[in-house]
């Protein structure tokens, strides 16, 4: 890396970053300007209101559910991935990279067509009187459906950069194969698995279209923080809709700036 | 993956081997289980249905004015981002490896903003900045007749910020394993920065920049959330394939929103298929030499 002398460098230096500026800056700061445009109170009371509240709870709930599963599985995944040699292995592997191209439109169709009325487990739908179509079961495939390669994706490459000794040495020094997990590969692989967690957990907050979709945006049951802005936002309640928004944006920054901590871990203990 | 390792002491080596092994069956029958349910099941249930009238059927359904519009709007719509997309980032992943000033690391980390916003409130933040209403949004109409929100520029610029980190964090890793030695040595030969450029950067982040420039555009195709709202849903106007999807599900067009869902997820295997195919020769190319 060299200082910027001579006039070329310093003007693509600023090309850069006023192309930064103007794409991604301006308009964060224009929905604070808006979600403030009368007062901070009038913020605050749009964000106490029940149905936002309410909005809230089911975001996080659906997101931290959507945490726990795709932590479990995708370590489980990424793991058999790495360390098992199978046939079609190759094929599954990529099939992990899915939820990455799929429109989350897409995804909250792939459950009504399942779930739905004449979907292919209508019967089992009827029979055990289960709702999951337009209902909070639905949202939760979808959530953890898009939020599903985030995890395997960080910790695979961990894994392999591990490599097998230590856990083979643990099992040589009879260690059983929940041990060996426990004190050998999870310290291991925690920090990616974290940051692995923290991309899944922005995600799934923000998970609108799929939501859309397979929920059906109900007010007071299937309406998650994001939905109730698309809502906000058709019944004119502008100052609702940014406050929400502004809401889920400070989450954003927050976490990415633990994401950018645990970067910097993950480097150093690399 | 068991390694075949023969002690003396066989007898409780060889059981544990075998207690384990079954262990390692089961785990390995859950986390494909896993992937089958939760990805193979939704896929074939889209595609068994898009293909139910088979090729002709859904030729019908995709050949429909509003669809056909909607498909025509989000590639051409998605090719321009790309091509904006590519050449800024790829400048930005340049600057940043390349240069030491001030705010460098700041400016580093504002470039996943997009990754961790909701795209909804993305699209949210363009109306909030261009809508007719606003000041600049206002201004730019009357004064230049150009139209940003409910308009192609609209979802251009949508498009622009939900993908702007892929090309930048592809192109990022692999400018910083080239040597600067190279670059200077180029520049010694009397080489200009331009020829510097094209002989020696570009053939080497050549690979890079495709891969990120052609997820980006799979991206793009399926986006959702940001446009929704930057462009409404009209068709023949501003409806872009995946919102085109939407609205079919929710008139109960089943057949159409089926159709649409396979030639979209068509075109994102497609360009999949093609990234898996460049970073596999790299990694040939890198192993051979």
């Amino acid at each position: 890396m060299r200082h910027p002398n001579g006039i070329l460098p310093k003007l693509l230096i600023a090309l850069a970053m006023g192309y930064l500026a103007f794409l991604i800056l301006l308009p964060v700061a224009a929905i604070f300007q808006g979600a403030f445009a009368k007062g901070v109170g009038a913020f605050f009371d749009a964000l106490l209101e029940p149905q936002v509240l309410a909005a809230f709870q089911l975001s996080i709930t659906l997101a931290i559910i959507a945490v726990i599963v795709n932590a479990v599985f995708g370590t489980l995944v990424a793991w058999v991935l790495v360390r098992h040699d199978f046939f079609g292995k190759g094929f599954f592997n990529a099939l992990v990279d899915l939820p990455f191209v799929v429109s989350p439109v897409i995804t909250g169709y792939m459950v009504l067509l399942l779930f739905g009325r004449q979907g292919w487990f209508a019967p089992l739908v009827e029979a055990t009187d289960m709702k999951i179509a337009f209902a909070v079961p639905g949202m939760l495939l979808v959530t953890i459906f898009v939020s599903l390669p985030f995890t395997i994706r960080e910790v695979m490459p961990i894994l392999r950069e591990i490599g097998v000794e230590p856990e083979q040495a643990a099992h040589t020094l009879g260690a059983n194969s929940w041990r060996t997990f426990l004190r050998v590969t999870l310290p291991g692989i925690r920090w990616g698995l974290l940051y692995g967690i923290t991309l899944t957990l922005a995600r799934a907050l923000g998970e609108f279209g799929g939501v859309l979709v397979a929920g059906g945006g109900i007010s007071g049951k299937t309406e998650t923080a994001t939905l109730f802005i698309y809502a906000a936002l058709e019944e004119r309640q502008s100052i609702a809709a940014y406050a929400v928004a502004v809401v889920l944006a400070v989450v954003s920054f927050v976490v990415l700036i633990g994401m950018e901590i645990l970067r910097q871990r993950t480097e150093i203990t690399q | 993956m068991d390694t075949a390792v023969t002690t003396p002491l066989a007898a409780p080596t060889q059981a544990r081997q075998v207690s384990r092994s079954w262990g390692q069956w089961s785990l390995r029958a859950v986390a494909l289980l896993y992937l089958c349910v939760m990805l193979l099941l939704p896929l074939a249930a889209v595609l068994s249905d898009g293909l139910s009238g088979g090729l002709g059927g859904l030729w019908t359904d995709i050949s429909r004015p509003a669809a056909w519009f909607a498909l025509r709007l989000s590639l051409w719509t998605a090719a321009v981002m790309t091509v904006i997309n590519t050449v800024m980032g790829v400048l930005t992943a340049y600057v940043l490896v390349r240069y030491n000033f001030p705010g460098r690391s700041l400016f580093n980390a504002l470039i996943d903003i997009p990754f961790a916003i909701p795209t909804l409130v993305t699209g949210l933040m363009l109306v909030v900045l261009y809508g007719p209403q606003t000041a600049l949004g206002g201004f730019l109409k009357t004064q230049f007749g150009w139209e940003i929100i409910f308009a192609p520029t609209g979802i251009i610029l949508a498009l622009l910020f939900v993908s702007f980190p892929f090309v930048v964090r592809t192109v990022q890793p692999v400018l910083m394993e080239i040597d600067l030695d190279q670059e200077d040595a180029a520049a010694t030969m009397g080489a200009s920065g331009w020829m510097t450029f094209r002989r020696v950067l570009l053939p080497a982040l050549a690979p890079a920049v495709a891969t990120g420039a052609l997820l980006s555009f799979a991206r793009a195709l399926g986006e959702f959330g940001s446009i929704v709202i930057v462009a409404g849903n009209f068709p023949v106007r501003s409806q872009t394939a995946a919102v085109y999807v939407l609205s079919q599900i929710e008139s109960d067009s089943q057949h159409s929103a089926s159709a649409m869902s396979v030639v979209l997820l068509a075109i994102a295997f497609s360009l999949v298929f093609i990234v898996d195919l460049i970073q596999r020769r790299q990694e040939h190319g890198e192993a051979g030499r």
